[in-house]
């Protein structure tokens, strides 16, 4: 795969590039934001308590007096890093998974397909919330309860890619030069199968960060003093009439971010489509 | 025919009984009883209420009880909430969680598909690209935040709907609406790509070229093929807005079986979790099942396979 496809579905367009620096923004202030910000994230301010946005808070405070701008780019560390996360071990799961089905084929195929969908039609979202009250609020036990909810797509994705190229040339050279399954699972099968569940896995980034601030809103996943985005909306939906600002604030960080996600996986796909059209 | 049914029948039931043991074994596993509240009771106490409630013998034997309990139709009784039955307390908040259920799932439907046959139909115009922005702006907007400016907009400020608590259908509106919002957003890009599709076929040009009204080649030629997409998301979908409704009955206060769920969780009260997951995988699997069936009968290839 050259770059270039890459390229143009990142930032072929006015709304791609758009979408791509707004990512950038958040990933920067996820990393530097808090330690840029005048004001700590956790220091209670009886004298700013829900103040509007102005010239210091740029985005005004929460009902504790804590600035909301820099409690957004913490809550964009949690978010963010628990969407990676979750999305690297659904990534892991699905791809030998997936790879595994489309490879074997006939029955064991069938059987692990059927696996997958009976396993979709599960009331996941109360799983985790089992698995979260259950184990305690460990961030660690989200990221792989969220990972073994999401990573059923990736499988029905790579193992569609698995039958298509099962029966290439270089599959069946590898092999008559006496390669193991094994071997052409992992030295074939799977390099090949990379790119589109990595694509794949860009649509799924936007699915964990919902599901996590779904879990945190009824205050059963990130704890304070730490924040997500999650909980940033469940704490301005308290006190939305007073404070407005604190509500919509987080709730558009979040839609936006979810949205460029969707845009930009959108844009990857049909690349991706289009780059399979011509081989 | 029957052996497709015959199969799927027997793997529903297969995964419920995977989704009960599941939950079962979760639950005892994890740390803390039901009995462990802020004061300590006595041991003698504590000793005799784990008898009374059958949690004094070893797992596999409370399994299988609770297995041939659940096997005679009973769900047990709720260790918290002393004076009900598990059922009493699923059959008072079922009602609520339902309505909310199929109101969202309907809005979600008649929207998705409405708006995502116009743009199928008029792929590349600016009503194309204006319907699809706005869907795709509602599959970013989770229920968690459209839920509270709904009621801050409806009930708040304009005082047309409850903010919540339960009563007439208009207070089911406001819940149903923030809870169906992504999915007539993902109804409506599965309608557009497919209705977009199915005019590309060959049995529309023909439809065309003989001279069909257009209303009656998308209605009887277009849509039934293009919704089999549509229909096999009914499944995914419903367990979503189902489970969802966990969130949205927090909200707005509504008496449903989601709010059961995470505080029995919290606490621990083994018999009310399993009965709330149990209802819900029912229905769940249920609809799946449902889907299958219309899927097959409108789908002649799966018909015949089997």
């Amino acid at each position: 795969m050259n770059s270039h496809w890459l390229r143009q579905a990142l930032f072929g367009s006015t709304l791609a590039a758009a979408c791509s620096a707004w990512l950038a923004l958040m990933v920067l202030a996820a990393l530097a934001g808090p330690a840029l910000s005048p004001w700590d994230p956790q220091a209670i301010n009886w004298d700013a308590l829900e103040n509007p946005p102005s010239s210091s808070h740029w985005l005004g405070t929460d009902m504790v007096g804590r600035d909301l701008l820099t409690r957004i780019m913490l809550g964009a560390r949690v978010s963010l890093s628990v969407a990676l996360i979750a999305t690297a071990v659904s990534v892991i799961i699905g791809i030998p998974y997936g790879t595994l089905a489309g490879y074997l084929g006939g029955r064991a195929d069938q059987l692990m397909m059927r696996i997958v969908d009976t396993l979709y039609a599960l009331p996941f979202i109360l799983i985790v919330i089992l698995l979260v009250v259950v184990f305690g609020r460990s961030p660690l036990l989200l990221f792989a309860a969220l990972g073994a909810v999401f990573w059923l797509d990736i499988a029905r994705i790579v193992r569609g890619q698995t039958l298509r190229i099962r029966e290439s040339d270089y599959i069946a050279a590898a092999r008559i030069q006496g390669a193991g399954p094994v071997r052409i699972l992992i030295r074939h099968l799977i390099p090949n199968v990379l790119g589109p569940a990595v694509v794949y896995a860009t649509l799924t980034v936007p699915g964990v960060i919902l599901a996590e601030s779904f879990i945190s809103f009824l205050g059963l996943g990130v704890q304070e003093p730490d924040t997500s985005w999650g909980v940033l909306i469940a704490d301005g939906a308290l006190n939305m009439e007073s404070a407005p600002w604190a509500l919509v604030f987080p709730a558009l960080a979040l839609a936006a971010t979810v949205w460029s996600l969707n845009m930009l996986g959108d844009r990857l796909r049909d690349q991706l489509d289009v780059q399979a059209a011509r081989v | 025919m029957t052996r497709y049914l015959s199969i799927r029948l027997l793997l529903t039931l297969i995964t419920f009984w995977v989704i009960v043991t599941l939950v079962f074994f979760l639950l005892r596993l994890a740390p803390g009883g039901p009995f462990d509240g802020e004061r300590r009771l006595p041991p003698e106490v504590e000793q005799n209420l784990r008898v009374a409630y059958n949690l004094d013998q070893p797992l596999p034997r409370q399994y299988l009880n609770y297995l041939s309990m659940l096997g005679h139709g009973d769900l047990g009784p709720s260790f918290k909430q002393k004076d009900f039955s598990v059922a009493e307390l699923v059959i008072s908040g079922l009602p609520v969680s339902l309505a909310v259920g199929v109101m969202a799932l309907l809005i979600a439907l008649t929207g998705g598909i409405a708006l995502g046959t116009w743009a199928g139909l008029n792929t590349g115009t600016k009503t194309d690209l204006l319907i699809m922005g706005t869907a795709n702006i509602g599959l970013a907007v989770p229920a968690i935040v459209v839920a509270p400016l709904l009621a801050l907009v409806f009930a708040v400020w304009l005082g047309w709907l409850p903010a919540g608590g339960i009563g007439g259908p208009q207070y089911f509106l406001l819940p149903a609406a923030a809870l169906s919002l992504p999915f007539v957003a993902a109804i409506a890009r599965l309608t557009r790509g497919s209705v977009a599709e199915t005019l590309q076929e060959p049995h529309i040009t023909t439809a065309m070229a003989k001279g069909l009204p257009r209303r009656r080649i998308i209605r009887y030629h277009v849509l039934p093929i293009a919704l089999l997409p549509v229909l096999s998301y009914i499944g995914p979908a419903a367990a979503a807005l189902l489970t969802g409704s966990v969130v949205v009955e927090q909200i707005f206060e509504l008496p449903g079986i989601g709010r059961y769920f995470v505080q029995a969780a919290l606490n621990r009260d083994y018999t009310l979790v399993m009965g709330v997951v149990i209802v819900y995988a029912a229905f769940i699997l249920l609809f799946n099942l449902l889907v299958d069936v219309c899927y097959a009968r409108l789908d002649p290839r799966i018909r015949l396979r089997s």
